[in-house]
């Protein structure tokens, strides 16, 4: 009379197996190169900045290279990030000019991103390449805003034929937003201290206006939020603190 | 059935005998009856609570954190908008900003935001189930949830159930909200905003009624194919035809064209005769290039230029392929005056001479791609491809945009999208592999909208995933929650303007179309200055002469005001109309005068100009020193603009234009006197010249 029980026991077993036979199909696994690199470089796509869950305006494009520097064409690639950033796609073969190219969605939570691409070499050795992207959460994204009306002219070198740089016209060079190695140095107070009330409140240069009068005080904030989020080095703290979940 | 042996020796032992079966059933019970205290006590939110309790005892200001804190569980509720939630019950660090630094949800402080949750609540915004008290039902819950979480990027959606006015903060729902107007939706789509008013489409597709005067049918059946493979800007979706559809929709609209209103009529023979020498004359090519850029075509159509950038402005159509769609004769009546055919349309009347006509004919028929139609043979319709065509354009809803003849405008051609953003999860038919959430579907619609059926009239576009999410958070606005909003919560839509200006100067303002760019009383586009106080804000000599031969004031742009080549009249009567009508209630242009300022005020303006307020950062006087580029050009402001506007602008540019990126000072009446006593006295070259 063992049979009944024999039966039931089989038949949980494969439920079971069934049941847990569900899962994610790595598309790695997938994939079937044609060759291998020996090295991985960014082509573009690097140190991007959007707001929180949105997908970066250019996608991340990285290109394997063989040991000559050359490209390689249908090499694996794989992306990976913290918890909530999304790959579209996430593992791939590189195109014929050896580039990879894959649109990149950042996570729920401000702050920065630490993306890795890797590939494999002919001895089956993992090369790794890490990139940047910054989420910038909604105070960063109104100090975002604020920086194009009003800072980006002088405060930003990239020029269009619709909006020229101010930036080396100035007799006194200001302050890229990204030069965390002067501006971490600085507190919230005096940042926005300069906002509010110019350059000569700390001493500096008059080209730079009071905005005091202009921008509200949660603007301000907002402003210096914006440009924590973009210094490089990042600010406060030694070492790079990444998004967590 | 007989039990194992080793079962029922187990048996035996546990309830042999009365006493040992109750003993065990009590235990039983007793451990049952525990399982309601425990879950109660392993709640989710108590356990959030703890945490949270945890989290603060370590922290300097933890006494002040623990007297924020209420235990038990919290509960928003405002019948008013239909809101009872519970979130905050374990989000318990809302709303202290001391915990800035704390990323471990749900302990987090929530950014800075202009509403306070007491008045708004929870859901309003992110959507959830907000009575819930686990997190599985607060957040997600399963498939096919009606009020799941909002994804961050879809969260601006929120902010337009009760603001129907563009916000600075929501830069993605303004875009959403742009292209709903600006693509077409609406043209098939009706919706309509809380308050009953109907959204308006803002773009003007082109009448079909005299297509064939404009351009070929081999033309119309290659960009019924595809619309993006003649201009990558077209805003024309794909219909994703089959070749004998176009086909017979091309033949449809070739028969059923009627000759416009100027067909024939006003063909120059000499003038297509000049267009015609273009092509192997390279003098005259250089000839029609230069009057292309003087005209400022740029300003308003694009050209993709060697490097496959699109080099130009986005009012009118791009013009790489012009020459391979258009016919000559059309073009240079369209070139010569362009309402004839529209009127309706945005571009303006230029005062070409023939000769110019021609060479700007000739030049844009030169802009051809050869491969376009190279692979295009319709042999000649037949009636029953005409009518089959005409079948087409009625079914596909062709005429919901276009007006083509013998087909009527369709009522209520697709659904309304009034509730799109509140439709249950359960009406939706969902295309394989799309998540089963109201955003998803949206999402995967407009992107792949064959992909939910073959049968399906949405055609496709071409938009960026950033389009695309814009267009999603626009949708996800219109809902039954912005319905039920009360008045007083809400921020109505801004009246859309149909300011019109008076008598032979508003003739004169159509006939150039200002409004294209210009922007009049609330009408009008965003490209160049607004127009509503200039009267006020410049001198007459100066604008007369601005509109002779417009010199931008800013040389850096590409986008520049065309010149029109009005005639003397024209100039004065509009001069006169806007010296006269576009004043400013702010500012009395006669209260300070134009000239006769002291020599001592106008040194203390130039001292403080250049060291006080470091205006040379921004504007240029000194061609020689100054490298200002932000702001316009100062050298001739003197006999520009006048001193009470300058006077006022010192004192809050913002106020006289708003959102302009000079910043308000703090300046006192005797600096900004100071100040324009010396920026009226830049009188420009010709005054300085006359001087010596």
């Amino acid at each position: 009379m063992k049979k009944p029980i024999a039966c039931i026991l089989t038949f949980l077993a494969l439920a079971f197996s069934a049941g847990c036979a569900r899962h994610d199909q790595n598309g790695f696994t997938a994939l079937k190169p044609t060759a291998y690199g020996a090295a991985i470089v960014e082509s573009s796509g690097g140190k991007q900045s959007a707001a929180v869950g949105t997908t970066l305006h250019d996608p991340l494009v990285v290109q394997v290279n063989d040991e000559q520097g050359a490209a390689v064409a249908g090499a694996p690639v794989m992306l990976q990030g913290p918890t909530g950033v999304q790959f579209e796609p996430v593992a791939g073969l590189t195109d014929s000019s050896g580039q990879f190219t894959s649109n990149v969605t950042l996570g729920v939570a401000p702050g920065r991103y630490q993306l890795v691409a890797s590939t494999t070499t002919k001895a089956g050795k993992s090369v790794e390449l890490k990139s940047e992207a910054i989420a910038l959460g909604y105070q960063e994204m109104l100090g975002s805003r604020l920086n194009d009306q009003y800072c980006a002219r002088c405060h930003n070198q990239d020029s269009t034929p619709e909006r020229v740089s101010n930036y080396d016209n100035l007799a006194v060079n200001p302050h890229l937003f990204t030069e965390g190695d002067t501006l971490n140095k600085m507190s919230d107070a005096d940042l926005a201290s300069i906002i509010a009330h110019g350059g000569p409140a700390l001493n500096k240069s008059p080209l730079m206006p009071p905005y005091g009068y202009t921008l509200s005080k949660s603007e301000m904030q907002a402003l210096v939020g914006y440009i924590r989020v973009v210094a490089d080095p990042p600010y406060g703290a030694p070492g790079i603190v990444y998004a967590q979940k | 059935m007989r039990l194992p042996d080793s079962i029922e020796k187990l048996r035996q032992r546990l309830f042999g005998d009365t006493v040992r079966t109750f003993a065990w059933t009590s235990l039983l019970l007793l451990i049952l009856l525990a399982v309601a205290p425990a879950k109660h006590y392993f709640a989710d939110w108590r356990v959030y609570q703890r945490g949270y309790q945890q989290l603060i005892s370590k922290r300097s200001d933890a006494v002040t954190l623990r007297r924020h804190f209420e235990p038990g569980i919290q509960q928003i509720w405002l019948p008013e908008i239909g809101v009872v939630d519970r979130c905050t019950t374990c989000h318990t660090g809302l709303k202290e900003a001391s915990l800035a630094d704390v990323s471990k949800q749900p302990y987090r402080h929530h950014p800075d935001m202009p509403h306070k949750a007491e008045e708004f609540g929870c859901t309003v915004c992110h959507r959830g189930q907000g009575a819930a008290t686990s997190v599985e039902d607060a957040h997600r819950a399963t498939d096919a949830w009606d009020e799941p979480l909002l994804p961050a990027k879809y969260l601006e959606s929120s902010c337009g159930q009760c603001h129907q006015q563009d916000l600075k903060g929501t830069p993605q729902l303004n875009l959403g909200r742009k292209m709903l107007t600006q693509y077409g939706c609406i043209h098939c789509h009706t919706v309509k905003r809380p308050d009953g008013t109907v959204v308006a489409a803002t773009d003007d597709p082109p009448s079909l009624e005299h297509i064939a005067d404009k351009t070929s049918r081999e033309w119309i059946y290659a960009w019924l194919k595809d619309p993006q493979a003649y201009s990558t800007t077209a805003t024309m979706p794909n219909f994703k035809l089959k070749d004998e559809d176009a086909r017979d929709i091309s033949a449809f609209l070739m028969a059923s064209s009627t000759p416009g209103p100027d067909a024939g009529s006003k063909v120059v023979p000499a003038v297509l005769e000049q267009a015609k020498k273009l092509k192997g004359d390279a003098t005259l090519q250089t000839k029609a290039a230069s009057l292309y850029g003087q005209s400022f075509c740029a300003s308003c159509h694009a050209v993709q230029n060697a490097a496959g950038n699109l080099v130009g402005g986005d009012i009118g159509p791009e013009l790489t392929k012009v020459g391979s769609k258009v016919k000559p004769e059309w073009l240079q009546a369209w070139v010569r005056n362009p309402h004839q055919y529209d009127p309706g349309t945005a571009m303006p009347r230029y005062r070409f001479t023939e000769q110019e006509v021609g060479l700007l004919t000739g030049f844009l028929m030169n802009k051809a791609d050869a491969d376009l139609l190279a692979n295009v043979h319709l042999d000649a319709a037949t009636p029953e491809q005409i009518e089959h065509g005409k079948r087409l354009v009625s079914d596909s809803g062709c005429a919901a945009c276009h007006e083509v003849n013998g087909v009527k405008r369709p009522e209520n051609f697709a659904p309304e999208l009034t509730k799109v953003g509140s439709k249950p999860v359960a009406q939706l038919a969902f295309a394989p592999g799309v998540k089963h959430t109201l955003y998803d579907y949206l999402d995967a619609k407009i992107k792949q909208p064959h992909a939910f059926g073959a049968g399906l009239k949405m055609p496709q576009y071409t938009f960026t995933a950033t389009q695309v999410d814009a267009l999603v958070n626009a949708l996800l606005s219109h809902n039954e929650r912005a319905l039920a909003m009360p008045a007083a919560k809400t921020v109505p839509a801004l009246p859309e303007s149909h300011y019109e200006a008076a008598g032979s100067a508003g003739k004169l303002i159509r006939d150039l179309n200002c409004f294209s760019c210009h922007m009049i009383n609330g009408r009008g586009g965003e490209m160049a200055p607004e127009l509503t106080s200039e009267g006020s804000s410049v001198q007459r000599d100066w604008l007369a002469q601005f509109l002779r031969n417009p010199n931008t004031l800013r040389p850096a742009l590409i986008r520049r005001m065309p010149k029109f080549n009005l005639t003397d009249a024209e100039i004065n009567t509009l001069t006169d109309y806007i010296m006269t009508v576009y004043q400013s209630p702010k500012v009395d242009r006669d209260s300070m005068p134009l000239t006769g300022y002291p020599a001592g005020q106008v040194e203390l303006g130039k001292q403080l100009y250049y060291s006080k307020y470091g205006c040379q950062g921004c504007h240029i006087i000194d061609t020689k020193q100054d490298k200002g580029y932000v702001g316009p050009s100062l050298t001739h402001v003197g006999s520009r603009l006048t001193a009470a506007w300058v006077y006022n602008w010192m004192k809050d540019p913002q106020a006289l234009r708003a959102g302009t990126q000079e910043p308000k000072r703090d300046m006192s009446d005797d600096d900004a006197r100071a100040l324009t006593a010396y920026l009226m006295s830049l009188k420009g070259h010709d005054a300085m010249e006359a001087k010596k």
